[in-house]
């Protein structure tokens, strides 16, 4: 029971926080700085871990079909099942989750301490809202970040299976013929479709690190529990959205 | 002593405003159980300087952010200039600066954007006008050499000096500081004691200072209350001060060390 109320308690909030941001969004032009260093701060913390993470998953994928289809099937629809599992699934939580621990715990970190050492408290009594200057520029960037790093997953991946396929001696099929099926059978809404998924992910990813890290109360050892309630909250999301955002866009 | 004028005058634009007072009624604070505040009433007329002192967690700083609307009463009322002190639309239309007791500056932040914020966020002025205001805080208070520094990078009482700066060039028409000198060597006590007097007598800024400073106290304040226990026991003049009827607050202000009855060893029976 105490639970369930914490966790309307949390929702309120948070629908609260993004009624605020979005209520400064016209103030975004002359905070252009502070967008792009957000941008900055989050392809650069998890480009890196997503192009590698990316890569691997598409090889395995390529591998495990290529293992199965060895005695049956043409191997050529390797390329649209790498494709379609990077394009549709794999890429958007994958980077999600990353996104999750990687930036939604610096965000819930760095507004956390902020809190816990009154900076928040002081910039109320500056009549600058923390919704304005903190988080309104932080949602905008996770916008603009996130299909680009779903795309470069997508892509990552792919390659990193074509490699797969053509190296691997009992699947060896060229890459021509690994992306002819591709390109053949998948559609654009597939690829579409996963950005969209992306984009929620990193969106509710971003509101709710924010909220959590402004509502941390008490010392320093409150600011560690925010950190770790932002990335267990933000991987719970992401595996409930995955199914009513994959459902919803059948 | 010259007349004071009804309103406040920037320092910086010379924009004049009206001088705000300060209203506590009734104020009643817990925090679950624990009653911090226990029905204090007071108020600060416009342009007055009010100091506040009192033991240690009496209360003091938790009343500030009453004030600021940093933290909501229980029971009772805070107004500024009238309106709800809780209310949100009250700081868009009363400049108040709370310089915190410790510090809370912008820890990302080098000191000169610490300072730059606020006239930034509000376009105040041009960037050149910005620095000119910043520049001439930072002199006011001897911290042209830490502009490009970090707060992590200043001693504590640079910290304050840096905190107070930052509530100067927000040209506020209500100013609250929570111990200001309480890290400051004497000749900087003297300064920041100037810096009240002058906001008053040139702008005429409500000011309240919680402080243990009686020097200050007497020296500058119109009135002084003493809060203790979360009650208000003393509300008078500086010369009222001098002369206490309530023992509690007689001891409070000149505690007698007696090296044959100490006070530790009362508390041991
Ligand atoms: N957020 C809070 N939650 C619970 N108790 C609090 C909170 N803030 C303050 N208190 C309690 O309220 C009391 C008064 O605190 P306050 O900070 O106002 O003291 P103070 O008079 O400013 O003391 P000092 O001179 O040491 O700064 C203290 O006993 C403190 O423990
Ligand atoms: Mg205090």
């Amino acid at each position: 029971m105490k639970q369930l109320i914490q966790i309307l308690e949390g929702l309120g909030s948070t629908l609260q926080l993004l009624m605020r941001a979005a209520s400064y969004a016209g103030t975004l032009p002359r905070q252009i700085g502070r967008f792009v260093e957000q941008c900055y701060t989050i392809g650069y913390t998890t480009l890196p871990i997503v192009a590698i993470l990316s890569f691997f998953i598409g090889s395995v994928l390529a591998l495990q079909s290529g293992h199965a289809a060895e005695n049956f099937g043409p191997k050529q629809f390797i390329g649209l099942l790498v494709g379609l599992s990077m394009a549709a699934e794999l890429g958007p939580v994958m980077v999600a989750v990353l996104l999750a621990g990687r930036v939604g715990s610096a965000i819930a970190a760095e507004l956390a301490s902020m809190k816990v050492y009154q900076e928040i408290d002081a910039l109320e009594t500056m009549n600058i809202p923390p919704a304005r200057i903190l988080v309104l520029p932080r949602l905008a960037a996770i916008l603009v970040m996130m299909p680009v790093l779903t795309i470069i997953a997508d892509l990552v991946g792919w390659f990193g299976g074509a490699i797969v396929a053509k190296y691997t001696h009992f699947i060896s099929i060229e890459p021509e013929s690994y992306f002819a099926t591709m390109r053949q059978y998948m559609e654009f809404r597939d690829v579409w479709n996963g950005l969209v998924k992306a984009e929620v992910f990193g969106f509710v990813i971003v509101l709710v690190s924010c909220n959590i890290g402004l509502n941390t109360r008490g010392g320093p050892r409150e600011i560690g529990a925010s950190v770790t309630r932002a990335v267990v909250v933000s991987l719970i999301l992401i595996l409930v959205l995955d199914y009513f955002v994959t459902k919803a866009l059948m | 002593m010259a007349e004071a004028p009804s309103t406040t005058r920037n320092p910086f634009t010379h924009v004049e405003t009206p001088a705000v007072g300060v209203a506590v009624e009734d104020l009643c604070k817990s925090f679950g159980t624990f009653e911090v505040l226990k029905h204090v009433s007071f108020s600060v007329a416009p342009g007055e300087i009010f100091v506040l002192m009192g033991p240690s967690g009496s209360g003091k700083s938790v009343l500030l952010k009453h004030i600021v609307g940093l933290e909501l009463p229980s029971s009772g009322r805070v107004t500024v200039d009238n309106r709800d002190a809780a209310a949100e639309e009250t700081r868009e239309q009363v400049r108040m600066a709370l310089v915190f007791q410790a510090g809370a500056l912008f820890n990302s932040m080098t000191v000169y954007d610490n300072l730059a914020l606020y006239p930034r966020e509000h376009r105040i002025a041009d960037e050149a006008g910005i620095r000119e205001k910043v520049m001439r805080a930072l002199q006011i208070l001897s911290l042209e050499n830490a502009a490009e520094k970090f707060p992590s990078e200043l001693s504590g009482g640079m910290k304050k000096r840096v905190a107070i700066a930052r509530a100067l060039v927000m040209e506020p028409q209500l100013m609250l500081y929570d111990e200001p000198t309480s890290e400051l060597d004497p000749v900087m006590s003297a300064t920041i004691a100037e810096i009240i007097a002058t906001l008053k007598d040139q702008y005429r800024v409500t000011t309240i200072v919680v402080s243990h400073d009686r020097d200050l106290a007497l020296n500058i304040s119109d009135r002084v209350g003493i809060l203790m226990g979360g009650e208000l026991l003393f509300l008078g003049t500086p010369a009222e001060l001098r002369t206490p009827t309530d023992p509690r607050v007689a001891d409070f202000l000149n505690p007698k060390i007696d090296l044959q009855n100490p006070r530790f060893k009362k508390l041991e029976t």
